[in-house]
């Protein structure tokens, strides 16, 4: 209680640099938190697609309705598959109808149905990874009865690549952020310690033990840092809703809905902007007495 | 040291040096000073007395020779053990050396705060010591708006607040009107009375006169008298 009321006397009489550091901190959390809050959102829509993912399994033609009929039960045994409906050629012709009401015209002067029997594999939520999803896809086609196998390969593997770029660019810039950060803190730290130095001496020849004279200054950096912690994602909340005031669930065809971060991660955020300012006091601490 | 008691060396001091590169501010001094002593250190600017104060509460360290305090040798002392040792002392300092952004009473309270002291105790103990040095009214000023007899009246509650067994005083009056040197010598001299070592740095002839007490001479770093072993 001694030293709170210190670490808040130390706060008052510093009040400029204690404001640069918390700003500092506050800036720092901001852009790391809008840099999670980006990627939290975008897993949630690649979470979302691969709900919807499925392997579409094309037939070779002439393939006879007990073949059909065991190649379903083979699917559905294997390893991560839901489940499976076989769409015959017909009912594919009938859907792509449907699906094209204006151009079925078009439909209407084929001679024969250019369209294979397949059958839609459903993946289990396990599965729905990608190094998973194509090796399944790899072993169906070695199939003798199957033509090809669709799975989306194209766009999907391109968008798991950038979005991992991102997310290792967005690892470095937290760890770049949470550096600059801790030198901020660290350097005020100094500064508040430079200008008070012979306060320092007179305690220390009054007979004070380093810790009573270095807890305070450790309790001002965590208070700090958790005051810019707060700060920051306060402001990264009032963005967040001036965003999402804007995105609709249909923006994203209903898919999925953007969310703030959670709880516990805000907590972590919080505690890690107070480990970054312990982490500059101990820094200029360790200096200053040495 | 009052007639008729024994004497008790608490400080002792065997051929101590202090060299500062080429130049020496303490030249082979060796002598002791006894439990409930007033004793003044004198000579002229320059002479090493505010070096040989230091040396006694590790500000500085010895270069080569040997201190003993109250038992401890402080050539052996561990860095750790160094705030302890201080707290053996209670300390004026030439220039005060007040916290200028904590009131009085702060200033006082801390010798009593770093040495783990519990709240009422502090505020009970720094009230009185305040009471005694005339400064209660002041209680809550900050140093600078304070004159110098009063700031040094402030020093003093600080250096014996704590009841150290050694008061280490470096010319106490030495930017002093003639009253308040009168004043704060009287301070110094009555927590001499309570059982307390007062070693006093000074050169001011007059107060040496005043108050009585044994003498020890330094010139260039060098006692010049013998002192009473």
């Amino acid at each position: 209680m001694r030293y709170l009321k210190r670490a808040l006397q130390d706060i008052r009489q510093n009040r400029f640099l204690s404001l640069v550091t918390i700003v500092t901190i506050a800036v720092s959390i901001l852009i790391v938190s809008a840099f999670a809050l980006f990627f939290l959102n975008a897993n949630d829509l690649i979470d979302a697609w691969k709900k919807g993912v499925h392997i579409m399994v094309y037939l070779k033609n002439g393939v006879v309705e007990t073949e059909v009929s065991r190649l379903q039960k083979m699917l559905h045994g294997l390893v991560g598959v839901e489940k499976v409906n076989f769409i015959s050629r017909d009912e594919a012709l009938k859907q792509l109808r449907e699906q094209l009401p204006r151009q079925s015209f078009l439909l209407d002067n084929l001679k024969q149905n250019p369209l294979p029997d397949a059958f839609e594999v459903h993946l289990l939520p396990a599965t729905r990874n990608w190094a998973k999803i194509e090796k399944l896809a790899v072993q169906l086609e070695k199939l003798p009865e199957v033509e090809e196998v669709e799975y989306g390969r194209g766009w999907l593997g391109r968008f798991a690549v950038v979005f991992n770029l991102f997310r290792l660019a967005g690892y470095a810039l937290g760890a770049l952020f949470f550096l600059a950060a801790v030198f901020f803190v660290a350097n005020t730290i100094r500064l508040v310690l430079y200008s008070r130095r012979e306060e320092v001496e007179i305690m220390r020849l009054v007979g004070a033990e380093d810790r009573f004279i270095k807890t305070p200054f450790y309790i001002e950096g965590m208070l700090q840092g958790a005051l810019g912690g707060i700060i920051g994602l306060a402001m990264c909340l009032l963005l967040f809703l001036a965003v999402s005031s804007n995105v609709t669930p249909e923006f994203f065809g209903g898919a999925f809905q953007i969310r703030f971060l959670p709880t516990g991660m805000l907590i972590t955020m919080v505690l890690t902007s107070m480990m970054v300012g312990w982490l500059g006091c101990f820094a200029s601490l360790k200096q200053f007495f040495k | 040291m009052r007639d008729g008691e024994e004497k008790t060396a608490i400080i002792r001091m065997f051929h101590v040096y202090r060299h500062y590169g080429n130049k020496t501010a303490v030249v082979d001094i060796t002598f002791d000073i006894y439990k409930n002593e007033l004793l003044f250190i004198n000579g002229p600017s320059g002479a090493g007395k505010t070096t040989l104060l230091k040396l006694l509460y590790l500000a500085e360290p010895v270069s080569d020779g040997q201190i003993l305090v109250n038992g401890m040798n402080l050539s052996r002392i561990a860095r750790k053990k160094v705030p302890f040792l201080r707290r053996n002392f209670g300390i004026v300092f030439q220039d005060y050396k007040l916290i200028p952004t904590k009131t009085v009473y702060d200033n006082v309270a801390l010798v009593l705060e770093a040495a783990g002291q519990k709240r009422r105790l502090i505020n009970k103990k720094v009230k009185s010591v305040l009471r005694t040095v005339g400064m209660e009214q002041r209680i809550n000023a900050l140093p600078p708006t304070l004159s110098g007899g009063e700031q040094q009246r402030v020093a003093i509650a600080r250096a014996v607040v704590g009841d150290p067994e050694i008061i280490l005083a470096d010319e106490p009056t030495g930017s002093l009107d003639a009253a308040a040197a009168d004043h704060v010598l009287g301070l110094l001299r009555a927590y001499h009375t309570r059982g307390a070592t007062v070693i006093i740095a000074t050169h001011a002839q007059e107060l040496i006169r005043k108050a009585g007490g044994r003498v020890v001479h330094l010139n260039a770093g060098r006692l010049v008298n013998m002192p009473d072993h």
